[in-house]
């Protein structure tokens, strides 16, 4: 948005200069919040619109963190306040980590920790190598390419449909194996063509310069396309890893054996479905309270997501993402 | 135009010695079009079981070919009949309900006039849509389930508790409200992406001219806002038989099989679970080809209406 200084009269309007006639209240605001950036031409919002809009935005606001908070702060509560407050505790009087010491010392909720983890690094690492190859091959006209590319844009438009997916996985002999959480997974068609319009955007006049040298293709990718590109591959390793962590349906389907499941079964199961885990699989037999441990559950599948949110915040810019939509 | 395009620099050369100059181009995508093949080109031709009576022990060669005899036994299907009302009344809401909600959080956004607190309400309401369908399931459930923290407090308070989660009735409005919560702030993005792109010169001038907040919003913002709305109404239209299948599974059982069954729930169940492995793909089948001619019929009218639609005659 471009900040006006001057109306298209000429007169000259509220601008650095004129901050000093501002009351008080407004300058601790723009201090707390930041200016405002109201054009010039743009009449204050009557107070009944100001109201309202306030009270939309704290509402929603509110209705994504509450949820959260409750959940966090209860699994770090005693098992005497939970019993207290009903249920739920926003703070936690004497915190502890009682909760986590037990999920942690239950062999099934630890194996599921540790499956999430290689799922997640194994896949994004290998859905990486895949996407950058295949992307800087279609990233310049080459013999096949058209073809390739057509087959790509398809998948975005179809799903073959769960039952030939199964019947192919189970074929492969993949059922109740760890690669089914990632093999499926480790070539998205929209993370391509983010990562193509970005190599398409990396001048030629580099990689033609490094040919001319007589540099090959593995090459020029190596030691001009990566090094340049490397936001762009962390904002895509952010989205693979997100969508390894939080994948549930590839588990329900191909995973039956319960030592195989990820973080995402284990919280249906205990969370949604209410099934107990009972003691021999929690590993102690004096549990805490089954609510906190409840909660820590949700909150061992929660913590990486927004733990890795401020940097795949960082890249929220449009271009990333609304740039690929339309391409 | 063709008469300012520069001279073709060379002929085609012969294909030997393209391969020659591309081999390692070609050696990159061979993992990507053997993902491709694996997991997408070779499971669509796997839906030829949807025309035969497929069973595990044989193979896909061998098993016996019955024609639509499959599709017969669907639509004669009364679970099917009811999966699929179940999907187009929860896709009716859906449209009717959510698809509105990023357009108006979009307006909302762009109207905050402090940046920072603006970059802050972006940064919360784009979370959710990271979290899994199993986590939003969850935290919905311990906030409005029975023995969640609303119904904790009516019943302290001494009010009934409301069943919001476990309701038959209510259960489209529940489904709204968690893609809601889920989806509305990314969905936004692309529509704030819509807004900064429209000329600020045109509401300075229609402020000079004197129309108000509202007439600024409906002859300048909206009608800018139009070739977005009407490609993302294509996309959701094509999708529209694909209501969201982890949001369903996972609340089957609050909420009971019947209400619960939409068409992808009903193929998992009745291949997977049942081992009728044809009847399951057919159902899928039929669900992807109706799809892909909802998406095709919507782009015409899109074109019709003068509108790009998804794509444009020309291809890019």
């Amino acid at each position: 948005m471009t900040t006006q200084t001057t109306r298209s009269d000429g007169r000259p309007v509220a601008g650095p200069s004129a901050r000093s006639s501002q009351g008080l209240h407004q300058r601790l605001w723009g201090f707390a919040f930041g200016a405002s950036q109201r054009p010039a031409w743009m009449e204050r919002p009557s107070a009944p619109l100001t109201i309202a809009k306030t009270f939309v935005i704290v509402a929603i606001a509110l209705s994504i963190l509450v949820p959260m908070l409750v959940v966090i702060s209860t699994s770090f509560a005693s098992g005497e306040q939970i019993k207290d407050a009903g249920g739920y505790v926003l703070f936690p009087t004497d915190p502890t980590l009682e909760a986590y010491r037990t999920i942690f010392s239950s062999p099934l909720v630890f194996r599921s920790i540790g499956v999430s983890v290689f799922v997640t690094v194994v896949g994004t690492l290998l859905a990486l190598c895949v996407t950058i190859s295949m992307a800087y091959a279609l990233s310049r006209p080459v013999v096949g390419g058209r073809f390739m590319l057509m087959a790509i844009i398809l998948t975005l438009f179809f799903s073959p449909g769960l039952i030939p997916m199964f019947l192919m996985v189970k074929q492969l002999g993949l059922l109740n194996s760890i690669w089914s959480l990632i093999l499926p997974g480790v070539f998205a068609g929209f993370n391509f063509i983010v990562m193509r319009s970005f190599f398409m955007g990396i001048p030629q006049e580099l990689t033609e310069a490094a040919r001319i040298d007589g540099a090959g293709d593995f090459r020029i990718l190596r030691t001009i396309v990566l090094p340049l590109s490397k936001a762009v591959i962390a904002v895509i390793g952010l989205f693979y890893a997100v969508g390894f962590w939080n994948s549930f349906f590839n588990a329900m389907l191909y995973i039956s054996d319960q030592s195989l499941w990820p973080v995402q079964m284990i919280l249906r199961s205990y969370v949604i479905q209410g099934t107990s885990l009972t003691a021999d699989q929690l590993g102690v037999q004096q549990a805490p309270p089954p609510q906190s441990i409840k909660m820590a559950v949700v909150v061992v599948a929660l913590a990486p997501i927004v733990l890795v949110y401020p940097f795949l915040q960082k890249y929220f810019s449009k271009g990333v993402i609304t740039g690929a939509i339309k391409g | 135009m063709p008469s300012t395009r520069p001279p073709r620099r060379r002929a085609k050369k012969p294909l030997g010695v393209r391969l020659r100059k591309d081999w390692q181009m070609l050696v990159l995508m061979i993992p990507g079009a053997l993902a491709l093949l694996l997991f997408f080109y070779i499971p669509i031709l796997g839906n030829v079981i949807a025309f035969q009576d497929y069973q595990p022990y044989f193979t896909i060669s061998e098993a016996p070919f019955v024609g639509l005899e499959k599709f017969v036994e669907l639509f004669q299907d009364d679970r099917f009949a009811l999966a699929l009302r179940n999907t187009l009344v929860y896709a009716a809401f859906q449209l009717v309900l959510f698809f509105p909600l990023p357009i108006l959080l979009a307006l909302i956004v762009d109207s905050m006039m402090c940046q920072r607190l603006r970059k802050a309400f972006q940064s919360i309401v784009y979370l959710p849509h990271f979290l899994s369908w199993v986590l939003v399931i969850a935290l919905f459930q311990q906030m409005l389930g029975g023995a969640g923290l609303i119904n904790q407090a009516l019943v302290t308070s001494g009010l009934d508790p409301i069943p919001f989660m476990t309701n038959t009735d209510t259960f489209a409005l529940l489904i709204v409200g968690e893609i809601a919560w889920k989806d509305a702030g990314w969905g936004m993005i692309i529509f704030l992406a819509a807004l900064a792109s429209i000329d600020q010169s045109l509401y300075e001038s229609a402020a000079a001219d004197g129309a108000g907040r509202f007439r600024r919003t409906w002859h300048i913002t909206l009608p800018g806002m139009r070739p977005v709305i009407v490609l993302l109404l294509i996309l959701n239209l094509g999708s529209i038989l694909t209501v969201g299948f982890e949001q369903f599974i996972l609340q089957r059982d609050a909420v009971g099989a019947d209400t619960a069954e939409v068409l992808d729930t009903y193929s998992y169940y009745i291949g997977v679970i049942g081992g009728d492995w044809s009847l399951g793909a057919a159902a899928g089948l039929a669900k992807g080809v109706v799809g892909t001619v909802l998406v095709l019929l919507a782009n015409k009218v899109a074109h019709m209406l003068g509108e790009d639609g998804i794509y444009r005659g020309r291809p890019q």
